[in-house]
Order: C-alpha cells, then structure tokens, then sequence
C-alpha cells in the first residue's frame, strides 16, 4: 500500500486529493487546462501500483505460466494464480476456481451463452434481458437465438431509468432458460436490485447472469450475498490493465459446461481418440492468457481493497449526487436518466449543441468527457435521442472537477448563443 | 479559446440553427443515406438533376452543429452545378481539412467557414459526412 493510501485510510473517510497523486496521468495539462478526466466508464485510468506491478513482471520474472520447471515460469505462474486469489477476495467469492480470467466483460458473457445456455435451448425457449443493457448484453443473446431459435424478452424500464423486480418477474415465463442484466446502466447510472432480482429468477429456476462491469468499480460486491450464477467484469474499468476481465461462475456449473475455445492449457489428455479437458477454470482458458494483464489486475483488486469499497462508495454516492444536481441546474439541459440509486454515470442532453459539440468544447478546456450511443443503441432509442454526452466519476475525482464541468456546460451555452 | 470560437463561428451556429433545404424532395432523380456509426450522425440526401447538373438539393438527417451547417452549407453550393466540380471541390476541402494544403492556398468558397474543422481531428467525419453522401448519391 502507498503512503499516501495509507494516509487516507487512517483519515476514515476518502481524500481524493491524496489518492490523486498514486495517478501520474492526472498531473497532465490538455490544451492548456489541467485535465479534469470524466470518462470514466468508458476506462479508468491506472495508479502507479498497476503500472509497476506489470513493469516489474516484464523487468524481473516473466515467463509463460504453467507447467513451466524453470524458475522464472514458477514465479510467473505463482504471480498470475496470485492474482486469481484477489479477485476471489475481491468479489467473495467461495474458490479461486470459480474465477476465470477472460478479456473483459463481453468475452465473459460470449462464454457465458456459448458454454452454459446454448447447450440447454431449444427453439421457442426464452432468454431475458434489460433495456437498459450494453451492445454486450445484447448481440450475444441475439446470435444465440439466431444459432438456436430460442427468443430474445426484454423488460422494459421507466422515464426514470428504473425496473422493478416485479417487472423482471412479469417477464419471466415457463420459456425462460436464462436471464442476463447488467447491474449498474453505463448511461443512467441506475444501480439495479440485483439481489432481489436474483432472488425473484432463480426461485423460478431461471440461472443468472450479472453483469458487473459499471458496479465493480463503485461498490462491494459480493456474489455469495448476490447469490448469483454468473458475474462478470473488465479489469480497465477498475483502474486495471485493458484486454484481463473476470467470469465468476458457480463451481458447479462451470463444472458441467463445455469449452469455450479449445487450445493449449484447457486439457487433461490429449490424443486423436478424443481429448480430456480440464476442470475449471482452466477448461475455460484455452492458450496462454494475458499473464501481465492479471497481475495487473491483481494490484488493482489490492489498490481497492486497500482503499476499501464501502469508502469509495460512500465517496462517489455523495460526489455524484452532487454533479446530477448541479448539472440539472444548466440552462436547457436534460438529464438523461434519473434513477433514485445512482453510480459512476451522468447522461444528459443539451438544446441546440449536440453531444459532439459538447464533448469538443469541453475538450477544449481539458475535460474529458464522452458522447455517442455508449453502445447503447436502444437506450437511445427508448429516450428518442441519437446520442448522449455523458461524464462519468471515478474514486479521483473532485467536487473542483464538478464545477469545472457545470462551468464548461454554461460556456457551451454561450457559444451556442443561449442564455446562461 | 480562440480556436473553439471560430469552429462555433455565427455562420455555422447560424446554419445549424436555421439548415437550408432541411426538407424531403419528392421527386427527386437520386438519394443517399450517410451514417457516421461512430457517433450515429445521419443525413438523407435528395437531388434533382437535369441532365449533369443538379437543379435542386433538399436534405434531413440528425447530427452535430458541424455536420448538419456542412450539409446546410452545401444546400447553397449544389444548385446548378456538376458533379464534376463538386467532386473538385470536396478534394480540396479534404486537402485543407486533412492538413495537406492550407486554407489559404484554396478557394473553399462556400465552404470556408467550416476550414476551421482542420484543428479537430476527431470532428473531420461530421463536416465530411454530408459530401462523402452527396458523391455517393451522384454516383447512383
């Protein structure tokens, strides 16, 4: 742990000044302004424990993993598999063996339908999902029932940006094979009940799948307490490596499912009479995986946990609170999405300029924010707006930072020739 | 700042704010559709040619400030011209666009409110959109 991690713990609550300083990009000037970094959901930037944790795996012990007799490869191995032990911790879960590193967030849930529920549909079967989902949590479910025949259910969402239980329930049918929602919207910002909802389908016998890639980074997660089948998450959106995710799966599910990908480290045996694999999560590992990237990982679980995630949430819930109201206060603008439990994400759009415009003149005062469909073209459609721009907070960043925005929001509506 | 201001220029607010030929033109002798997937901005293309030169031009579409003032803009270029000299002139409006000639060495004519685009790399595809749409259609 860093001192000045250290510092912040012993202080109780969480001083994003101090954790600034563990993320050298955040010293940067863009176009003369210093960077106020609001993109957060799109990737987060890394501390400087994640940038030497892969620095010194390259510099002192890499090798390939597994199977290796060689020092370097023992130290590799112990490493990587090190790092499967924290994102154990990290998400509570009850064995290392549950935990499977993939790419990110869309591998897991390809890996998911592929292994799990293709082998279990049958035309006219039903999987459900949210509106509110990610091009990820809807074009697998979409090829699987292109593949299958089975037929894609949505729940819908109100004004707000908002599901109840009771609607997943109203979709669920004696059809249903699996239900797949995302537990925080990287738009609305909603943080979804997924334990209720977890509770509602599997008291049905329908399994679940979460997925966590916009939760992670904002809250404790417990997939014990969730009580889910399935979790998944990208290492880049919690201050990580990019291309390292994790697939949590119950044991004995990952058990029964076949392989995703076949290859090198996923077999016990291996002859031209037929293959053998291997038990989970290796079965799920085919080739050899991104070592670096979940070491990285790893020191990343270990810069959050250090922290503590009921701090961050704490800190984040009230930071942006704060930027929702104080944004809703810009001439013109409308928030897209007004859930009552919110995380990470601000949508909104603003008359005349359209989110382009105004990523590019925040840009122009150093603030990075995103516009776009967020690969969320439904959403869109829902809330009859092509694109939205959106900011969206990490642990780092500051009330200053929220002003700096609302700020830049109001020179947005100046240029546009708008009173402000 | 300054560079900011001229990209907004009154011209272009102007433009956005008021399209010329915003409109459906039926009929029409050749339509195309333009989409930038990466941002979603989309533009509907309508033409009247008489023989090679284009009579009428009308458009709709959603997008940024600077791709619906660039689509605006070519709505008072296109009447009574080949497609010849369009295609002239879009090649020196990438040129200028794309840095590899200055706004200066060019005559953008109509166009050169939006020379200022050239500082925004990542805003090149919503002021190219509705001229890489147009081509397209002249091609139909």
């Amino acid at each position: 742990m860093s001192a000045v991690q250290e510092s912040v713990v012993a202080g109780g609550g969480l001083n994003p000044e101090l954790l600034r300083r563990d993320f050298p990009v955040l010293e940067r000037e863009v176009h003369g302004s210093p960077l106020v970094y609001l993109d957060n959901a799109a990737s987060t930037q890394k501390p400087q424990a994640v940038i030497d944790a892969e620095l010194d795996c390259y510099r002192r012990y890499y090798a390939n993993v597994h199977r290796g007799v060689h020092t370097l490869s023992q130290e590799s191995t112990a490493a990587f598999e090190g790092a499967r032990g924290r994102v154990r911790r990290f998400l509570n879960a009850p064995s290392e063996q549950e935990i499977v590193f993939v790419r990110g967030t869309t591998e897991a849930i390809n890996l998911v339908a592929h292994s799990f529920v293709e082998p279990r549909v049958k035309p006219g079967d039903e999987i459900v999902v949210t509106h509110m989902e990610h091009h990820s949590n809807i074009v697998p479910w979409q090829l699987l029932c292109e593949r299958t025949g089975a037929v894609l259910r949505v729940v819908p969402i109100s004004d707000a940006g908002e599901f109840e239980v009771a609607d997943v329930e109203a979709a669920l049918t004696a059809r249903t094979r699996f239900l797949s929602l995302v537990h925080v919207s990287n738009v609305l910002g909603t943080v979804n009940p997924v334990r209720e909802i977890v509770a509602a389908a599997k008291s049905r016998g329908v399994p679940v799948l979460v997925d966590g890639a916009q939760a992670t980074p904002h809250m404790p997660v417990d997939v014990q307490e969730l009580d889910v089948d399935f979790y998944a998450f990208s290492g880049h959106k919690i201050y990580g490596p990019t291309g390292i995710g994790v697939l949590y799966g119950r044991y004995d599910l990952l058990a029964e499912m076949v392989p995703y990908q076949g290859g090198g480290d996923m077999i016990r045996t291996v002859s031209f009479a037929g293959t053998e694999y291997a038990d989970p999560p290796a079965r799920f590992e085919a080739g050899t995986p991104n070592i670096a990237g979940a070491i990285g990982l790893g020191a990343a679980v270990d810069y959050l946990l250090a922290i503590g995630l009921e701090r961050i949430a704490a800190y984040e819930a009230e930071l942006v609170a704060y930027a929702a109201e104080a944004m809703a206060e810009v001439p013109g603008i409308r928030l897209i999405g007004t859930p009552r439990r919110r995380a990470g994400a601000v949508s909104f759009v603003m008359p005349e300029a359209h989110p382009h415009d105004i990523a590019t003149i925040l840009d122009q005062q150093g603030i990075a924010i995103r516009a776009g469909h967020h690969c969320t073209e439904p959403l869109m459609e829902r809330y009859g707006v092509p694109a939205t721009a959106r900011a969206s907070f990490g642990l780092y960043n500051t009330r200053d930072e929220v002003d700096a925005l609302v700020a830049g929001l109001h020179k947005v509506n100046r240029l546009f020739g708008l009173d402000t | 700042m300054a560079e900011i201001d001229a990209l907004y220029q009154a011209l272009v607010l102007e433009h956005n704010r008021n399209p010329r030929r915003y409109e459906v033109l039926e009929p029409c002798t050749h339509r195309a559709s333009g989409r930038n997937p990466v941002c979603g901005d989309r533009v509907e293309l309508y033409l009247r040619l008489d023989g090679a030169v284009i009579e009428e031009a009308a458009f709709q579409g959603e997008g940024c400030a600077i791709s619906t003032a660039s689509a605006s803009l070519m709505m008072e270029i296109v009447a009574g011209r080949e497609a010849a000299a369009l295609r002239e002139l879009f090649a020196d409006f990438e040129d200028v666009l794309r840095g590899r000639r200055g706004p200066d060495e060019v005559d953008l004519g109509g166009l050169a409110p939006l020379a200022n685009v050239r500082g925004f790399p990542g805003r090149l595809g919503c002021a190219t959109l509705p001229w890489e749409t147009l081509l397209r259609a002249l091609e139909a």
